[in-house]
């Protein structure tokens, strides 16, 4: 048996033009060759894209999910940014 | 790090009452718990155990099915059943990634089956000698999968429940294609119909032990339900599947294998639903166990499976090797 792990690879597919490529799932692949093939095999059997990305796990650059509440709560008070912070006059209209 | 490429990665959590509180307090939210979240280790040990044994259901069941792939009747019958077989194929890959996020590896996993420490459905582990056993296995084998993992769609689990997404919308071309497959047959010559009767005469009882044991037996349910890992308990579902299947049979003319089976119209809070007769609980464990029909043959296929695999595996680890280290020597070379 092999010691070593096949490598892991996140895939991400574009279900068509216009929209953004979505992470699905990930495959195991020693190269990028045949991970874009074990990717087109194992996620679009049934026309779920007409692109793929592949990127090795190992590669994703995450933030900590010990600092989700430091980095996204602030937004949360900041409410200035929304359009509905701001008084306007109904007849106005939509704006 | 802290990306999904968490194989072997360290999992510890300091369990706390405090922890525990507020892990189930997220649960209670419907909030789902994804890779990197703190979460008890026995969470994390009932998941591992739970989608490494449905990614195992998924490969294993290849193999009854895979016996028909050369013997279809019609090239229709055959793209429909390699479609499944392959598709199969597909949700155990599903399956594993989604249990590699929680730190076992493929291999870890592979090697628990192979040793026949990790467990599958048992429903694998009868023999599939007619034609008619690859309707019967669609209708209601994967009927009875399908009615056992919807609710497993909104597992708290975040990748499991993407798995399971997916998963669902495609198994329900394997039960029409079966189900299909069993109308045809019973429509056919009266020996086609005997030949449906049977596979059902065989087939429907072990669908019905894919439940697993009955509530009162059942040794993971409450946990699991508390987690919302599990939605609906083992004889809840089962009993869905029988109100959905019985009439089922009845349009195509076959007959249940059950003297005891009626319609009752109390139940399920005066809706309605079928009293169905006694299960057979020794098979369920002896099969369980690895006393059915099959065990060693199944077992004995995946290992040979990974055997032959070995140096293909092997092989394209050297060539991707290979190929890096050509490709640093020719930008050395370019730089030079």
């Amino acid at each position: 048996m092999s010691t070593q792990h096949m490598p892991l690879w996140e895939v991400f597919i574009r279900p068509r033009n216009g929209l953004h490529h979505k992470h699905v799932g990930s495959i195991h692949a020693p190269d990028d060759e045949m991970a874009l093939q074990a990717a087109r095999d194992v996620y679009t059997r049934r026309e779920e894209g007409n692109s793929i990305w592949v990127v090795r796990s190992n590669d994703i650059v995450a933030s900590d999910p010990d600092k989700a509440a430091e980095n996204f709560d602030p937004a949360g008070e900041k409410v200035y940014r929304h359009p509905s912070f701001y008084d306007i006059p109904d007849e106005v209209g939509h704006m | 790090m802290y990306s999904q490429g968490l194989i072997g990665a360290d999992t510890t959590t300091e369990e706390t009452e405090e922890f525990l509180a507020a892990f189930q307090a997220r649960i209670d939210r419907e909030e789902k718990i994804e890779p990197n979240d703190p979460m008890p280790a026995a969470y994390r040990k009932t998941l591992i155990r739970q989608i490494g044994q449905h990614a195992h259901s998924e490969i294993v069941g290849m193999l009854p099915e895979g016996n028909w792939i050369t013997r279809a009747p019609s090239l229709r019958r055959k793209l429909a059943l390699l479609a499944k077989v392959q598709d199969e194929g597909g949700h155990g890959l599903y399956l594993y990634s989604a249990a590699e996020t929680l730190g076992v590896s493929r291999e870890q996993m592979t090697e628990e089956l192979l040793a026949g420490k990790a467990k599958y459905s048992s429903i694998f582990n009868y023999p599939t000698p007619t034609w008619a056993d690859i309707g019967a296995i669609g209708w209601l084998v994967d009927g009875a999968a399908i009615m056992n993992q919807v609710p497993l769609c909104r597992c708290s689990f975040g990748p499991y429940a993407r798995a399971m997404v997916r998963i669902c919308r495609e198994e329900s071309f394997h039960q029409r294609q079966g189900y299909e497959l069993m109308m045809t047959l019973a429509k056919g010559t009266p020996e086609q119909k005997e030949m449906a009767q049977d596979a059902l005469n065989r087939w429907w009882w072990p669908s019905l032990m894919m439940f697993g044991p009955s509530d009162s037996d059942s040794s993971h349910s409450d946990q699991s339900m508390k987690w919302k890992i599990k939605r609906f308990s083992n004889d809840e579902l089962r009993q869905k599947f029988v109100d959905a299947t019985v009439p089922q049979a009845e349009l195509i003319g076959l007959t249940m294998p059950d003297p005891d089976l009626r319609w009752n119209e109390a139940k399920n809070g005066g809706q309605g639903g079928y009293d169905f007769g006694a299960i057979d609980w020794d098979e369920f464990w002896r099969v369980v166990k690895g006393g059915g029909p099959m065990n060693r043959d199944r077992i004995a296929a995946r290992q040979k499976a990974w055997d032959d695999g070995a140096w293909v595996r092997d092989a394209a680890l050297a060539h991707a090797e290979k190929r890096r280290a050509r490709a640093a020597s020719a930008t050395l070379e370019a730089a030079e």
